[in-house]
């Protein structure tokens, strides 16, 4: 894990928007640490359940820093794991009761997606590296970047799969509409599991490191 | 720095907070979830006879279609009648019963371990001036329970429509039962033989087509990869309308 940004930077502003800007890109928890992958192979076969599954995520990851972050100096070491698991689960399970009871249908589509949120790697990466030594404020505005470097890669997987794997975006039939079926095309039914979405992050991974040469490895 | 009794002490401590904040969001969220639940319930028999429409109306539909609620015990007998608003027979509502419930206590009173008749509901649909009988079910897939709603037209024989539902089959392959070109096989298919014993429906791996064809009509094919799945659908409609045999059998000679 890295501790890529130093606590005590005097800009405020300038630094937390760099914490919200660097796990867009150069840090993305999936791309770049290759984290949370197993959630962004499962919910990614529709649009709709990928941008609730991204919402839940940043809403936990947020939260879950600013409360660790605010426990940081009661919290001993040697229990320090527990404390950031209990503070996930609650949260997770929180989020698991507001789906369910406010948006039952994409609850039921991701399944126990919500659930495994607390063994999603990026979560506790995060404590860990970040709000366990961090003040409140800069570990929401971390919580939040981290959320969106995972949730923009989830969508954009999500788009292509569900527009090529189904012919639909957001559910509404835009290959239909567009009348590319008539000229023979068809929709591709590997688009709609899960190796593909593998491919779909090699490829925006592959993407990203011809534009970012320091990502480039040796 | 940190002495064990504070870590004991920090711990209780926030374990009973979390508690008490999971608890208070789950008796508050409750009679959403709830409602969604009955919801989807309703939804589900209204699809099996062919009725959609948007769940905020779910409600509305179900009073417009399902004009009797019944329940029956494992001799057939109805115990339990609601009609018009309000329980005219019996002591519970039909569409209250928990059907796993009930197949349970079928499974200890066969076994003699208990003399608790279960209660298994039926759902008398009209639609277009023709009656239907929807009969729920509920069975074992191969990662979890599966269930789903058989609507029967009013000869007690013909399948004018099926849902089924799982809880996470796999997807692609056992999860294929909750989509309409499996479902839309049932349609036509017929419960009890010329002499009029129960067949009930296979589900049949390789295709219906591999059977002779005066049995065709009592199966349909399975999913490819998802054999096990398939099986449970099978066992499904065998098990749960084995129930309503002697009920079926009792209203055809009345």
């Amino acid at each position: 894990m890295s501790a890529e940004v130093s606590p005590k930077e005097p800009l405020f502003s300038a630094k937390n928007k760099k914490l919200l800007a660097v796990p867009l890109n150069r840090e993305n928890p999936i791309t770049v640490q290759v984290l949370g992958i197993c959630s962004a192979l499962a919910v990614t076969v529709k649009l709709e359940p990928a941008v609730v599954m991204s919402i839940s995520v940043i809403a936990v990851l947020a939260f879950a820093n600013v409360i660790i972050s605010l426990l940081r100096n009661t919290i001993a070491p040697r229990i320090r794991i527990i404390v950031q698991l209990v503070v996930i689960a609650a949260l997770v399970i929180l989020v698991d009761q507001i789906l369910k009871a406010f948006a039952y249908e994409v609850s039921k589509q991701l399944s126990v997606f919500v659930g495994l949120i607390i063994t999603n790697c990026i979560i506790m990466g995060r404590l860990e590296a970040f709000a366990m030594g961090n003040k409140p404020w800069p570990s929401f505005m971390d919580g939040i970047g981290n959320g969106a470097g995972y949730a923009w890669i989830l969508i954009v997987v999500a788009f292509f799969r569900e527009l090529l794997g189904s012919g639909t975006v957001w559910g509404l039939p835009v290959m239909e509409k567009v009348g590319i079926y008539n000229i023979g095309y068809t929709n591709n039914g590997l688009m709609i599991l899960p190796p593909m979405a593998l491919i779909i992050v090699g490829i925006i991974i592959w993407v990203q490191r011809s534009k970012n040469k320091e990502l480039i490895e040796d | 720095m940190f002495t064990n009794r504070y870590i004991f002490i920090y711990s209780s401590v926030m374990v009973i907070i979390v508690a008490a904040v999971l608890s208070s969001a789950s008796s508050l969220l409750k009679p959403f979830q709830e409602k969604n639940i009955r919801t989807e319930k309703m939804m589900d028999i209204l699809k099996s006879v062919q009725v959609s429409g948007e769940k905020s109306e779910a409600e509305k539909l179900y009073d417009q279609y399902v004009i009797r609620e019944e329940a029956i015990n494992s001799k057939g007998e109805l115990i339990s009648v609601y009609e018009g608003g309000k329980l005219v027979q019996g002591d519970i509502r039909p569409f209250e019963i928990n059907l796993k419930e009930e197949q349970h206590k079928l499974d200890e009173l066969k076994a003699g371990k208990s003399d608790v008749e279960p209660a298994f509901p039926l759902y008398v649909c009209e639609k277009d001036g023709n009656k239907y009988y929807v009969i729920p079910m509920l069975g074992k897939g191969l990662w979890g329970p599966i269930w789903g709603n058989i609507a029967l037209e009013a000869d007690f024989n013909t399948i004018f429509g099926v849902t089924f539902d799982h809880k996470g089959e796999t997807p692609g392959l056992g999860a294929e039962i909750a989509y309409k070109p499996f479902q839309d096989q049932f349609i036509g298919k017929k419960l009890f033989d010329d002499n009029g014993n129960f067949v009930s429906i296979a589900v049949v791996k390789g295709g219906v087509k591999t059977r002779p064809p005066d049995k065709q009509i009592h199966g349909v094919d399975a999913i490819s990869g998802g054999t096990i799945t398939s099986n449970g659908v099978d066992a499904m409609i065998k098990d749960c309308l084995e129930n309503y045999i002697e009920y079926i059998k009792n209203h055809n000679n009345s």
